[in-house]
């Protein structure tokens, strides 16, 4: 690969976008070439500089609200369109009748539905936690980038050992750990960064079986959860889903 | 049966395409930089979304598929607001290459704070201000942009490359000396 081609892929390079002969091809070039490889670093620090200060604008929570009852009605309506009854005299209380009863049958099964499941409740918290530990300033009570700072830290402070990972080769680099309360019990809490999002990783002990991540979204924050051998995992942030899925998986969710 | 069909349906919407809020926000506000419209936009697009969600089959990436359709409406919208337009119109290859950029230049742009960023991506062409959010904040592959804006892959690369080049020589100048 020539001077100048290594200028034309620079992008494409920087994006991991090359294919994996021209991808090398590179790379052997950067080592041969120092004015070259001092171009490309130059490059990649700007680069990664100008990203990280770009910002995320995040969607006002009363737009989200707005959405949320927008799309639920909007689905109820589609089959609800009105039929006309051309049913005459006795048959049309009969119909009536049948239709009351199904209505009451259909108003308790959406009040049995919007009861919110212990689960729904347990997400709730950890929304609430993960929002307090940004307000309160109290994200870490360990402040490392070392997972072997961070593990022997909750040792004596909680009644099991959590698994910390660091995942800054994925892009999530741990920052630190602090203990929390959540599901009625103290627990541990890691925090991870990806670029300027702050993701709090709650875990503890559970009695549950396995399970697939599952995601949501509460008050604007994405949430996963999934457990792993008889360890319950919250991964919540402001961070895009696809991206905290992504975390999830890193985990070996 | 059908009150368990309708669920499901909005269910599954409001798990799939519903996380992908903030995106969709984040290109439209982007996009026409400022929030009033990109409520609109995005209100408009979830309720489209919804109304085509037949035609959406699982396993698909919602994330793109949103996507393209908030960037449609944005298209659209800057159509009949060009007037506004206040954008850089110059020709990147008579500018500098990287090589001949001087290091005071390389150190205003890596100290470029998000203010200083916002009002340079704000001067960028439309397709570029696009490319650079699709790629540097949603972090999208190349292939997936190229669905999304449906444009050729090969058009992708080299989109990036000139809205970079762009973005980092309008940051290299001087405050003051913006008005290239």
């Amino acid at each position: 690969m020539s001077c100048q081609q290594v200028g034309e892929f620079l992008d494409a390079y920087l994006d991991k976008e090359l294919d994996v002969v021209a991808s090398s091809q590179f790379d052997r070039h950067l080592l041969e070439c120092s004015a070259c490889r001092a171009k490309y670093e130059r490059y990649a620090q700007m680069h990664e500089s100008v990203r990280a200060h770009m910002e995320y604008f995040r969607a006002p929570a009363a737009l989200e609200q707005k959405l949320r009852a927008q799309v639920s009605p909007s689905v109820r309506l589609q089959s609800e369109v009105p039929r006309r009854n051309w049913f005459p005299g006795w048959r049309q209380w009969a119909v009536a009748a049948s239709l009351a009863a199904v209505l009451l049958l259909t108003a308790l099964l959406v009040q049995i539905a919007r009861r919110p499941s212990a689960s729904d409740m347990l997400a709730q918290q950890v929304v609430s936690s993960h929002i307090r530990s940004l307000l309160a300033n109290h994200l870490s009570d360990v402040i490392s980038t070392d997972q072997h700072t961070v593990k022997p830290w909750f040792a004596g402070k909680l009644d099991f050992a959590p698994a910390v990972e660091d995942l800054a080769s994925k892009g999530f680099p741990l920052i630190g750990g602090r203990l929390d309360y959540l599901d009625n019990r103290t627990v541990a809490a890691l925090v991870y960064k990806r670029r300027q999002h702050t993701i709090n990783l709650f875990l503890w002990p559970s009695p549950e079986p396995d399970s697939t991540p599952r995601t949501l979204t509460i008050r604007g924050y994405n949430l996963v959860h999934w457990t792993h051998a008889h360890m319950a995992f919250w991964a919540v942030s402001d961070v895009n889903a696809s991206d905290l899925g992504q975390f999830a998986r890193d985990l070996g969710s | 049966m059908a009150k368990e069909v309708r669920n499901t349906r909005q269910e599954l919407f409001e798990e799939t395409v519903l996380p992908y809020l903030n995106s969709a926000y984040n290109l439209a506000r982007w996009l026409t930089r400022n929030q009033h419209d990109a409520e609109d936009i995005v209100q408009e697009a979830f309720l489209r979304a919804l109304r085509s969600f037949d035609t959406f089959t699982i396993g698909r990436d919602a994330r793109a598929w949103l996507l393209s359709i908030v960037r449609n409406s944005c298209r659209t919208w800057h159509r009949q607001n060009r007037s506004r337009e206040t954008t850089v119109d110059w020709d990147v290859d008579s500018q500098p290459t990287l090589a001949e950029w001087s290091d005071p230049q390389t150190l205003l742009i890596k100290n470029a704070n998000s203010e200083l960023i916002r009002e340079a991506m704000e001067r960028l062409p439309f397709e570029h201000r696009e490319i650079l959010i699709l790629r540097e904040l949603e972090e999208l592959s190349y292939k997936e942009i190229a669905q999304i804006v449906d444009i050729p892959l090969g058009t992708v690369m080299s989109r990036i490359s000139r809205a970079r080049k762009e973005l980092y020589l309008l940051l290299s100048q001087p405050k003051g000396e913006l008005a290239l």
